[in-house]
C-alpha cells in the first residue's frame, strides 16, 4: 500500500562501511526478498526502513516523504527472536495493539471499545490456528507458534510495509513451510508491501514478487570494511510462473549458498502428507 | 554421596529397577527428601554442637550466662513476649518487632519507590541517563553509616533519621539494578512496541514496568538484608525501642537468654518476608516463573 523510494542510501559504523549506493523503488503491494552472505548489511537495510537506525548518507522515502526516523505504526516489524512480548498471554499480546493505539494515557482500553478489541483479537487467533493458546504464555508456546502470534500481533497494527527479518529463520522446515502458506495468504488478504530478509534461497523465491541479492563489489585487499554492499542483482518474478531453477542457482551462487540443490528444492516445496 | 542416592532410590517401586551407574557428583539428582534431609543437617550440626557446649558450661557453673539452656531462653522469650514489663506496662518483644518493622519497611518502601521510578527512567530515557546516573553512581560509593550521624545531625534522633539512613543505604544499588535491567530489554520489543503506536509513558506502563516487577522484587529481597543492618545499627545507637536497641541494651548485663532468642527472631522475620516476597513475585509475574506456574 506504499511504495518506498531508496536512493543513494549509505551506511557506515565509524570506518566501517557496511551499504554504499543502494538504489531501489518498491511498488506498493510489492513482496521484496532480500538475500545475502551473512553479514553484509540487509539486516541493517531493513533497520534502516523500520526506523530503528538511520543512514549516513542518502534519502529513503516512504510515500511522498523522507522516512520518520524512529519506528511508527506505518511499518510494522516480524523479528526471528524477542518478536512477540513475554509478559503477555497470546491473547494479551493481540489486545495490547489495541491498548497502544487508543489506550490514551493508560495505554489500554475499556468497556464496549476492549469487547470490540477483544472480538476481533479472538478472530485473528483463529485465523492463526492459535485459538487454543490464548491464555498461555509465550515461554510455552513453540517457535513457529511464537512466530504466527507475532505476524497475527503486527498485522492487527494494519502496517502499510511490513517488515520481516528472518522472520522464520529458526523454524523446522515443516513447520516452514505451513508459515510459507500463512503468510502467502495473509499477504493476498491486506495487500501491503512486504520486505522480508531470509538466509533461505527456496523461500526467497516461494514468497517474493522480487529477489534482491546484497553483495559487495567493491574490495580493498588492504582494509575489507572500506566498502560496503549494494544491490547486485534485482530480480521480478511471476508468482504464477515459478522462477527457473537456472535463476535460483545463479543467485544461490551469488550469495555463497553451499547448496544450491537445497534451495532448489525449497522453490518447488509442496506440503508433505 | 550414599545418603543421596539411596533417598533417590527409594520411591520407585512401580518403574523398573534402573541399572546401577554411578554418575558424575554433578549429575546425581537429589530426590525431595533427600534434599529436605540434606538441607537440615547444618541446622541439627549447629543446635547439636550449641547443646553440647552449654551442658558443659552449665554442668561447671549452673548461673553461667554465655551459654544459656533452651529452657532458660524460651522462658526469657515468653516473658518479653508475655508478661508487661513493670515500668511501661508494655509487652516489651511486640513493642520492639512493631517499631523496628516499621523503620524497616518505611525505609524500603521510599527506596523501592525511588528505585522504581528513577531506575526506569535512567534506563529507558537517554536524556535522564546523561544527566543521573553519574550521580547515582557516586552515591553508591558512599558508605552509608558514615552517614549516620549526619542524619542524626541534620534530621535529630527520631524515626525520620533512622528511615532516610535504611533508605539511603539501599536505593542507590536498587536504582542501578532497576536501571540495568531495563537498558538489556531487548530492543526488539522496544522497536516492536513502536511500531503498535506505544509513545514513552504508555511503553513505560504496558512494556518496561511489567518486565521489571519481577527484578524489582529480587532486588528488594536482596536489599532486605543490608536494611536490617542499617536498622539495627541506627536503633543501637539512638532509640528507645527496637529489636536491635534490645539487643545492645541486654547486651551491658551479658544477657545472652535474650539476645539470641531475639537473633533467632529477627532470622524468622528476615525469613517470612523473603518467603512473601517470592510468592508476590509468582502471583504478579507468572510468566517469570514458568516452572511453579505449572
Amino acid at each position: 500500500m506504499s511504495r518506498i523510494v531508496v536512493h543513494g542510501l549509505e551506511k557506515s559504523y565509524g570506518d566501517a562501511r557496511v551499504l554504499e549506493r543502494v538504489n531501489v523503488t518498491a511498488e506498493a503491494g510489492e513482496f521484496l526478498s532480500l538475500v545475502g552472505a551473512s553479514g553484509c548489511g540487509k539486516s541493517t537495510f531493513l533497520r534502516i526502513l523500520l526506523g530503528q537506525e538511520q543512514q549516513s548518507g542518502g534519502v529513503v522515502v516512504v510515500d511522498d516523504g523522507p522516512i520518520v526516523p524512529e519506528p511508527t505504526p506505518q511499518r510494522g516489524i516480524v523479528f526471528q527472536r524477542y518478536s512477540v512480548f513475554p509478559h503477555l498471554t497470546a491473547l494479551q499480546n493481540l489486545l495490547l495493539v489495541e491498548d497502544f493505539r487508543s489506550g490514551g494515557p493508560f495505554g489500554r482500553v475499556f468497556g464496549a471499545r476492549r469487547r470490540n478489541a477483544r472480538q476481533v483479537a479472538e478472530a485473528m487467533l483463529e485465523r492463526v490456528g492459535l485459538a487454543h493458546a490464548r491464555d498461555l504464555y509465550p515461554a510455552s508456546l513453540s517457535g513457529g507458534m511464537q512466530q504466527r502470534l507475532a505476524i497475527a500481533q503486527t498485522l492487527l497494527g494494519r502496517p502499510q510495509i511490513l517488515l520481516l527479518d528472518e522472520p522464520f529463520g529458526a523454524l523446522d522446515p515443516g513447520i516452514r513451510v505451513e508459515m510459507h502458506e500463512l503468510l502467502t495468504e495473509l499477504w493476498t488478504e491486506h495487500g501491503m508491501t512486504v520486505v522480508m530478509v531470509t538466509h533461505d534461497i527456496g523461500e526467497a523465491f516461494k514468497l517474493g514478487t522480487r529477489v534482491l541479492v546484497f553483495d559487495k563489489v567493491r574490495h580493498d585487499p588492504q582494509f575489507p570494511s572500506a566498502y560496503g554492499a549494494t544491490i547486485t542483482y534485482d530480480l521480478k518474478l511471476d508468482r504464477k510462473n515459478r522462477a527457473s531453477s537456472l535463476e535460483v542457482a545463479k543467485v544461490a551462487a551469488m550469495v555463497g549458498t553451499a547448496r544450491p540443490d537445497s534451495a532448489i528444492a525449497t522453490t518447488a516445496s509442496q506440503r508433505r502428507p | 554421596m550414599n545418603a543421596v542416592s539411596k533417598a533417590g532410590g527409594e520411591g520407585t517401586h512401580s518403574s523398573p529397577p534402573r541399572p546401577k551407574v554411578r554418575l558424575r557428583m554433578i549429575n546425581a539428582k537429589v530426590s525431595r527428601g533427600g534434599a529436605l534431609f540434606l538441607g537440615g543437617l547444618p541446622f541439627l550440626f549447629v543446635a547439636i554442637a550449641y547443646l553440647i557446649a552449654s551442658a558443659q558450661r552449665l554442668a561447671v557453673n549452673p548461673s553461667d550466662k554465655l551459654l544459656p539452656s533452651p529452657v532458660q531462653m524460651w522462658s526469657a522469650f515468653l516473658d518479653l513476649a508475655t508478661v508487661p514489663d513493670k515500668r511501661s506496662g508494655d509487652l516489651i518483644l511486640w513493642v520492639d518487632t512493631y517499631a523496628s518493622l516499621v523503620r524497616l519497611f518505611a525505609g524500603v518502601g521510599v527506596a523501592t519507590l525511588v528505585a522504581l521510578s528513577l531506575g526506569i527512567a535512567i534506563g529507558f530515557i537517554p536524556r535522564v541517563r546523561a544527566f543521573l546516573l553519574p550521580f547515582v553512581t557516586v552515591v553508591c560509593v558512599i558508605p552509608p553509616l558514615a552517614l549516620l550521624p549526619i542524619l542524626f545531625i541534620a534530621l535529630g534522633l527520631g524515626e525520620t533519621a533512622k528511615i532516610t539512613l535504611i533508605a539511603i543505604g539501599v536505593a542507590p544499588v536498587m536504582v542501578r539494578d532497576i536501571a540495568n535491567r531495563v537498558m538489556e530489554l531487548p530492543s526488539e520489543l522496544v522497536a516492536k512496541a513502536q511500531t503498535l503506536g506505544g509513545n514513552s509513558w504508555t511503553m513505560i506502563l504496558r512494556l518496561v514496568l511489567p518486565q521489571v516487577m519481577p527484578r524489582l522484587i529480587t532486588c528488594v529481597r536482596l536489599a532486605l538484608g543490608p536494611a536490617w543492618l542499617f536498622l539495627i545499627a541506627a536503633e543501637a545507637i539512638a532509640s528507645t525501642e527496637g529489636l536491635g536497641y534490645r539487643i545492645f541494651l541486654v547486651r551491658r548485663y551479658l544477657s545472652m537468654d535474650v539476645i539470641l532468642p531475639y537473633v533467632a527472631w529477627i532470622t524468622l522475620l528476615a525469613v517470612i518476608t523473603d518467603w512473601l516476597l517470592v510468592r508476590l513475585s509468582q502471583a504478579m509475574s507468572p510468566w517469570a516463573h514458568p516452572v511453579e506456574a505449572k
